[in-house]
């Protein structure tokens, strides 16, 4: 909680005490609804004018043995009345099922914070399975924490009893006692989860029903009992004015994409194979057909990509989702469409690795593949969104860019901001730039005969004859007079036939090169936060980018001179990416993998570097930045 | 509605600028030749016709045609044609592959564009050898067969490209050879008319790796004894004096001397029409010497594309829905309102 509580008394005659924010956390097991129950806290916090940031983190095992340490399942909401970028490093209050969840969470509770248990579920079967040998709620072992023991279990029963469902039914409503209880801890009113229960079990009369009292009975219990020590207040944040939603990075993705091929005027063809954490592009885009979406369940991962490009071909925006191990299977085809030079665009929600790694959990240790992982020098465009929202923007982009320069474009998310959420201020569809596209319609050359009236006799169409850009015409089948063929082997520059002459492979390596480096003339400067110049540059990408800026702003407050740039595009990297370098004297790297992003910066730039990475499947906390920039201008 | 006449054609026309490749006397050329004259009266602009292909010697096919073309990677051709095929319902796509390239690298994306019933007509052309990579035993290699990587002869069993088109559910499925012109030129008409997913099989004689492995169906002295051309409502009859006949015994067929053993009312009346693949199949097993082996079309049935049922839902949906409007869209949560 932040130092600036204070104390008030509520309405009911109880204290309040006003904080800044607050970071919550439910876990369970994941059959427990600990999901739901924080989907349903981040609604209200939002709705109620908090700034709000989460962090889902859930096991790979859809349902593990119950109350196992394998198959804890948390969600973590950080609500505050100030500007925030990440879902908390601490928890202020920590919201446990069962055994299992208190030992895999508890270390992520501050000292003297709350802990509320349900002490229903600690009976000598709950310790075995999280392998305690010792009751914790017993041995003194949680002193430093504000205990609230609350038997859940039979609270809940207890309300649901005259709703006519099973003892499994009825228990499967605990997830609803808990948020009410918090609810009433929070001061967060109940308007808006029971109107969600109401649309949501409107078949299941008596569900509904149960649900409804279950929430209740725990928002009164809290009132009730003396066992709660405080209410909490977090004020209003003071957000840009405007109406807002909730929205995940993959929500924003696909909403990214549907608006690009809207404001291009293109059908939008997505096809995918599913995989963690990435699938939910394909749900979501799935059920958008009366936008004129396509979607195909592909049988693998390469027939994902390949019929993404056989799409964009045939003149639609194609785009594969993805995790790394599925970037893996497609790198062949994503070759031929640089190659072929067809507009694709490839979004890898990246997951810890190598191999199947951690599916369930973030890293960035995908980039250097997306910039080289195909054979030949193979260059393609990467992108990269800072935040779930970002997402939408960077849809966008990936578009526009594909489109514009007829090259595969990779946009890297990760699952940290794939299904973490934050505010989103609708944008204003009116104001939505165009994505101009241009099939051509005539040949363009002509056969060398000039008419008395100075005009030309057309010649053939020649599929690699390029604008200034070097960017070749997308000429598309059932246009009369432009038959022409491409494909994977090399082109002759120009008329695009196959061609192995050693001049021309290496003129049209160069000039695939240039093309991708073209991009960067259409693409924002960097931008620097907090110090134009100084000792030291943070410099970051993708979705680092909360943790990295709240470190630089609690690093200012201390008076050091320090600045944060963030890489939204990869490659090619700004035009000012050099002549940002020459402000500061230090530069520091945080990124979740061994080094990636730094090592193409030395390359690149020759600057003296320093890495922070980190490889544990989890986004960074601010204070391990904080460390690293005291340590880095010590 | 006025119907506007397509331009006559001639095959030469359908001729791309490119030089034709191939070795001298491979049975491509006479696949390319037939393709040609077919597509000057299968009534389609050729604007609108696209040839893809994945790697091998058939695959350079594309590049030989006036069309729209794709020479795509290893295996993955069925992949791109499905995804063009989805963007593009207009288009004819046709799919040019090999044994290699269909049936082993890209064996899984065959069986599942077939089974989705997307309309593209897929030529298979089968040498049983890889040809490009220089004579290395393929996946409808025979049993034994002696090649540079096979040097003791192969120990895999080979797949059976018709069996494996009915398994994956294929709509149209029929065999014909690059010997017989007139039998090909057929089936390619056949094939383009076909709504929904075609897969044929081409027999075709690689002149340098596997020289003469179907002598036995192409060449005049043994082809009416070793091929049987199946007619739609006609018994099944073959040889040369026309008096063998496929009967069923029970589940099995067999060979019947027609006025020794049956008459022609014994024999099996072939029906592509058929919505039960069984008698499909069974025909697709035959193989010299026990049976003759089978060309024509064993199976053609209705059944609607995949680009059909996507088109139907789009229009559920809008019809639900309205038209994508993408204020709805983003607002399409719980909203609230910072003042």
């Amino acid at each position: 909680m932040s130092a600036t509580a204070t104390l008030s008394v509520s309405t009911s005659g109880r204290k309040v005490q006003e904080v800044e924010s607050i970071t919550i956390r439910f876990a369970g097991d994941s059959g427990d609804g600990m999901q739901l129950a924080g989907t349903q806290f981040t609604n209200v916090s939002a709705i109620m004018g908090n700034d709000i940031a989460t962090f889902p983190d859930f096991p790979a095992e859809i349902r593990a043995p119950a109350g196992t340490l394998a198959g804890v399942s948390g969600f973590q909401v950080h609500f505050a009345s100030t500007d925030i970028h990440t879902p908390g490093d601490r928890l202020n209050c920590l919201i446990v099922m069962n055994p299992a969840a208190l030992k895999t969470n508890l270390k992520d509770l501050e000292d003297g914070g709350v802990l509320i248990v349900n002490s229903d579920s600690f009976g000598p079967n709950d310790l075995n399975k999280a392998k305690y040998k010792v009751n914790p709620l017993e041995d003194g072992s949680l002193k430093g924490y504000r205990v609230i023991r609350v038997p859940i279990d039979k609270l809940n029963r207890e309300s649901v009893k005259e709703c006519n469902l099973s003892p499994r039914e009825a228990d499967r409503c605990k997830n609803f006692f808990a948020l009410g209880l918090v609810y009433w801890m929070f001061e967060r009113p109940m308007d808006a989860t029971l109107k969600w229960i109401k649309d949501k079990f409107s078949k299941k009369i008596d569900v509904l029903e149960a649900n409804t009292r279950a929430l209740k009975a725990g928002y009164n219990y809290g009132e009730t009992v003396e066992a709660m020590p405080v209410q909490y207040r977090v004020a209003k944040a003071k957000i840009a004015p405007g109406t807002y939603r909730k929205i995940t990075g993959n929500e924003a993705l696909a909403m990214g994409l549907v608006a690009a091929s809207q404001m291009a005027e293109k059908q939008l063809v997505f096809s995918g194979y599913p995989i963690t954490p990435a699938s939910d592009i394909l749900h979501q885009l799935a059920d958008m057909k009366n936008f004129g979406v396509k979607t195909l369940q592909a049988e693998d991962e390469i027939a994902g990509v390949g019929a993404a490009i056989g799409a964009a071909y045939g003149g639609a925006i194609g785009v594969t989702a993805t995790s790394g191990p599925g970037i893996c299977l497609k790198a062949e085809a994503i070759g031929l469409a640089v190659m072929t030079e067809l507009p694709l665009v490839v979004i890898n929600v990246q997951r810890g690795g190598p191999s199947t790694g951690l599916p369930t959990k973030t890293e960035q240790a995908d980039l250097l593949q997306a910039m080289f992982g195909r054979n030949g020098e193979c260059p393609v465009a990467i992108i990269a969104p800072q935040s779930p929202g970002d997402c939408f923007d960077m849809a966008f982009e990936a578009v526009r860019i594909a489109t514009e320069f007829m090259v595969p474009t990779f946009l890297l998310s990760d699952g940290y901001i794939a299904n973490g959420a934050e505010p989103w201020a609708i944008p204003d569809v009116k104001k939505l730039p165009k994505i101009s596209i241009v099939h051509p319609t005539e040949p363009n050359s002509n056969d060398g005969t000039t008419h008395e009236n100075g005009t030309e006799e057309p010649g053939k169409f020649l599929p690699y004859k390029r604008n200034p850009m070097l960017v070749r015409p997308w000429a598309v089948p059932g246009t009369p007079g432009l038959e022409h063929r491409i494909g994977g082997i090399e082109k002759q520059d120009i008329t695009g036939n196959v061609n192995y002459e050693p001049a021309n492979h290496e003129h049209m390596v160069h000039t695939r090169a240039q093309k991708v480096a073209n991009i960067a003339q259409t693409i924002p400067d960097l931008v620097i936060e907090g110090d134009q110049e100084g000792d030291l540059l943070l410099i970051g990408w993708g979705g680092t980018y909360g943790s990295i800026a709240t470190a630089l702003q609690r690093a200012r407050r201390k008076g050091t001179k320090i600045g944060q740039i963030h890489f939204r595009y990869l490659n090619p990297f700004p035009k000012n990416t050099s002549e940002v370098f020459k402000r500061f004297k230090k530069f520091l790297v945080p990124e979740l993998n061994s080094g990636q992003l730094l090592l193409l910066l030395r390359a690149m730039f020759l600057i003296d570097a320093k890495g922070l990475n980190k490889v544990q499947g989890r986004p960074f906390l601010v204070s391990e930045i904080e460390e690293a920039i005291e340590k880095a201008i010590a | 509605m006025a119907v506007t006449a397509l331009p006559t054609l001639k095959p030469q026309d359908f001729a791309s600028d490119q030089e034709v490749r191939w070795c001298p006397g491979c049975g491509d050329y006479s696949i390319l030749a037939q393709m040609k004259k077919a597509l000057t009266t299968v009534n389609f602009p050729r604007e609108k016709m696209v040839f893809v292909s994945g790697i091998g010697c058939s695959s350079r096919f594309p590049y030989y045609m006036n069309t729209y073309g794709f020479h795509t990677i290893h295996g993955r051709a069925p992949t791109f044609a499905t995804g063009l095929r989805i963007a593009r319902p207009d288009l004819q796509v046709w799919l040019v592959t090999g044994d290699g390239d269909g049936l082993s690298i890209g064996g899984n994306h065959l069986i599942h564009a077939l089974r989705r019933n997307v309309d593209i007509k897929v030529l298979l052309f089968n040498n049983e050898i890889y040809g490009l990579t220089k004579g290395q035993f393929s996946p409808t290699s025979r049993l034994g067969t002696k090649t540079k990587s096979s040097p003791q002869g192969s120990v895999d069993a080979p797949v059976r490209p018709l069996s494996l088109a009915l398994a994956a559910e294929a709509t149209f499925v029929a065999r014909t050879m690059d010997m017989d012109p007139n039998h090909l030129t057929g089936i390619l008409h056949r094939a383009a008319a076909h709504k929904g997913s075609a897969f044929v099989e081409i027999y075709q004689n690689c002149k340098i790796f596997n020289d003469g492995v179907f002598d036995y169906v192409t060449d005049k002295s043994s082809k009416a004894d070793n091929a049987l051309f199946l007619e739609q409502g006609k018994p099944m009859i073959f040889g040369k004096d026309r008096n063998k006949g496929i009967r069923l015994n029970g589940l099995n067929p067999e060979v019947v001397t027609v006025g020794k053993d049956c008459g022609v009312d014994d024999l099996v009346m072939h029906d592509e029409k058929t919505e039960s693949a069984t008698m499909a199949y069974l025909l697709s097993r035959m193989m010299v010497p026990e049976f003759p082996e089978v060309f024509g079309v064993l199976r053609q049935v209705s059944h609607p594309t995949h680009e059909e049922l996507q088109a139907k839902q789009a229009e559920e949906a809008t019809a639900r829905r309205g038209k994508g409007d993408l204020d709805k869209l983003f607002r399409n949560d719980d909203l609230w309102v910072v003042e």
